[in-house]
């Protein structure tokens, strides 16, 4: 009887990730579609498969830009905010009480932070950009999306420094480590997963972020947005090209560090 | 063990020790100083800003603001906008609870019956976030309307008139929001769900409860931390959304995100933005103060 209802539990759960992912099976299927006539233009009407878009892939002015754009502010937020929220997880962790006055404050505004709606802190974002004439672009992009993914890098490297046998960093002080030396050859290390799935959320978030960047970007487009901008037009083919290959990208990294971890848990 | 560790510094000189001993003390706060300034000044301080900003008047020609403590335009804009407001929670809330219902059986399937697929099957979870949230609801849109693929396949069932609609409808907005946000649903579903112990089930079941029983007086009080993460992580960020409705809505179903965006970036009107902002997040700071109360605001940690 146990066995019967996993069956339909497991027809039921693959039904619904054909689901979620009828969107992207879409996108990928019709970035090879052609188009027969007038300005080209994503449509949902087969015309035959064609490689045109991915060979004119950088023909659609400020989309290359956008993509690239994108690429670099994920890359430049995703290692500020891995190192500060790093950082900051080893604070919260290693110090109770006394030890770190205003700890709880710290706590709350992470937890804040994160369930903070986005559309108030783009806002607020934008209002105080706004009230110091700071001129929008790379910089305030750059600022917004490190303050998001920060909270989340924080949370889950504390998560996994939760379960450190401390232990291991007394026995390299023992043995003549400097806390240096031990940090890097010892706590580093161990808290390697736990950086990376960090660091890998925080990629996520500002490849996919659109609200916040909305508000900050000004005439600084990241992809998500220029994208938004390109719907009242018409879509051009080439957005679902570079969509397919950020999908390709992520799915690849995903499975890299599935590998990984199944490695890593075979060796212990 | 402390003792331990204090015998073996006493064997450094003292200058060294007193060194060691500063640089202890102080180690918290210059480990936490660069995330907690990152925090500090671009996160609370622009809601802070932001509270100001409501109180003061704005010139939306020239953008320079003058203080005049009008705490109503908090009012005004609770009375101009409190029909969408409502709206936006309605249309928040009725999403979230179709991802609790569509994600807990799958959550509940990987957490006991996948076996050594977990890690799979959580991965193609989050497949979606691989592609960005605007194309993904622009494809919908596509799906969805009158010409697409959606529609006709309904139409050629004879399961709606030829004149039917989707795109544009509330149905549409809400069913956009309950795609985009079922991983958010799910993942912490899953993570309440996979530290049941299945042995409780077992007991529940021996000691006569029948499925139904189990599962309100067993499954459901214990996954409640997890429910509430869910509602939280689901339900805010749906709140303040306006792209799905502005993809797939039209006139009849505008969402509060659609007026703050259009305050700030077309009518130039921060005060009136401002204002706006302030209840939102004043909405939103109930559930999580709530939620903070009731679990404790660390506890984020185990569901993200």
């Amino acid at each position: 009887m146990r066995s019967t209802r996993g069956r339909w539990l497991g027809l039921y759960s693959w039904l619904l990730l054909a689901y979620l992912l009828v969107p992207i099976i879409g996108m990928v299927f019709f970035s090879f579609n052609d188009v027969l006539a007038g300005r080209p233009q994503v449509s949902f009407q087969w015309n035959g498969g064609t490689l045109r878009w991915y060979r004119e892939l950088t023909q659609i002015v400020g989309l290359p830009e956008s993509f690239w754009l994108s690429i670099r502010l994920a890359v430049a937020s995703t290692i500020v905010a891995t190192i500060v929220g790093t950082l900051l997880a080893l604070a919260l962790v290693r110090y109770e009480g006394k030890k770190f006055r205003g700890r709880r404050i710290v706590d709350q505004t992470l937890f804040m932070n994160i369930a903070a709606p986005e559309i108030v802190m783009g806002a607020s974002l934008l209002g105080m950009f706004a009230s110091y004439h700071i001129a929008r672009g790379f910089t305030t992009l750059l600022i917004s999306h490190a303050v998001f993914s920060l909270a989340y890098v924080t949370v889950t490297v504390r998560a996994r420094l939760q379960g450190f046998d401390r232990h291991l960093e007394e026995a390299a002080g023992d043995l003549g480590s400097t806390p240096l030396t031990t940090f890097r050859l010892v706590t580093l290390p161990m808290i390697m997963p736990g950086v990376l799935a960090g660091a890998m959320m925080a990629f996520a978030l500002s490849l996919d972020d659109f609200v916040v960047s909305n508000f900050v970007a000004g005439t600084t487009l990241p992809f998500p947005v220029w994208v938004y901008g390109a719907t009242r037009m018409g879509v051009p083919p080439q957005v679902f090209v570079f969509g397919t290959l950020i999908f390709l990208l992520g799915a690849a990294a995903a499975i890299g560090s599935l590998v990984m971890s199944r490695r890593g848990m075979k060796r212990t | 063990m402390e003792r331990e560790v204090r015998w073996y510094s006493y064997r450094f000189v003292s200058g060294t020790r007193r060194r060691e001993r500063l640089v202890s003390r102080l180690a918290p706060y210059l480990l936490g100083l660069p995330a907690i300034v990152w925090l500090a000044v671009f996160f609370l301080i622009p809601l802070a800003l932001m509270l100001v900003k409501a109180l003061q008047e704005c010139n939306p020609a020239t953008g320079v603001c003058v203080m005049t403590w009008h705490w109503s335009s908090l009012s005004d804009a609770w009375t101009n906008s409190s029909t969408i407001i409502f709206r936006s929670v309605t249309y928040a809330a009725i999403a979230t609870v179709i991802d609790l219902v569509l994600s807990f059986p799958i959550a509940y399937w990987i957490a006991f019956y996948a076996g050594r697929r977990k890690n799979f099957f959580l991965i193609m979870l989050l497949v979606p976030f691989f592609v960005s949230f605007v194309i993904r609801t622009v494809i919908w849109k596509f799906l969805l309307s009158s010409d697409g693929l959606v529609v006709h396949s309904l139409q050629a069932l004879h399961l709606v008139s030829s004149d039917y609609q989707i795109l544009g409808t509330t149905g549409a907005v809400i069913a956009g929001l309950a795609y985009n946000f079922l991983p958010f649903t799910a993942l912490p579903l899953y993570v309440s769900l996979e530290r049941l112990n299945p042995a409780l089930l077992e007991a529940s079941h021996d000691l006569y409860a029948g499925r139904i029983t189990t599962f309100r007086r067993v499954v459901l009080p214990l996954c409640a931390p997890g429910i509430f993460a869910a509602f939280l992580l689901t339900f805010i960020p749906a709140f303040g959304d306006y792209v799905n409705q502005q993809v797939l809505g039209g006139f009849g179903n505008t969402m509060v995100g659609t007026v703050i965006q259009n305050l700030f970036l077309v009518n130039n009107d921060f005060s009136a933005g401002s204002a706006l902002s302030v209840i939102v997040m004043g909405i939103s700071l109930i559930g999580i103060v709530i939620y903070g109360r009731l679990l404790g605001s660390k506890s984020i940690g185990d569901f993200v």
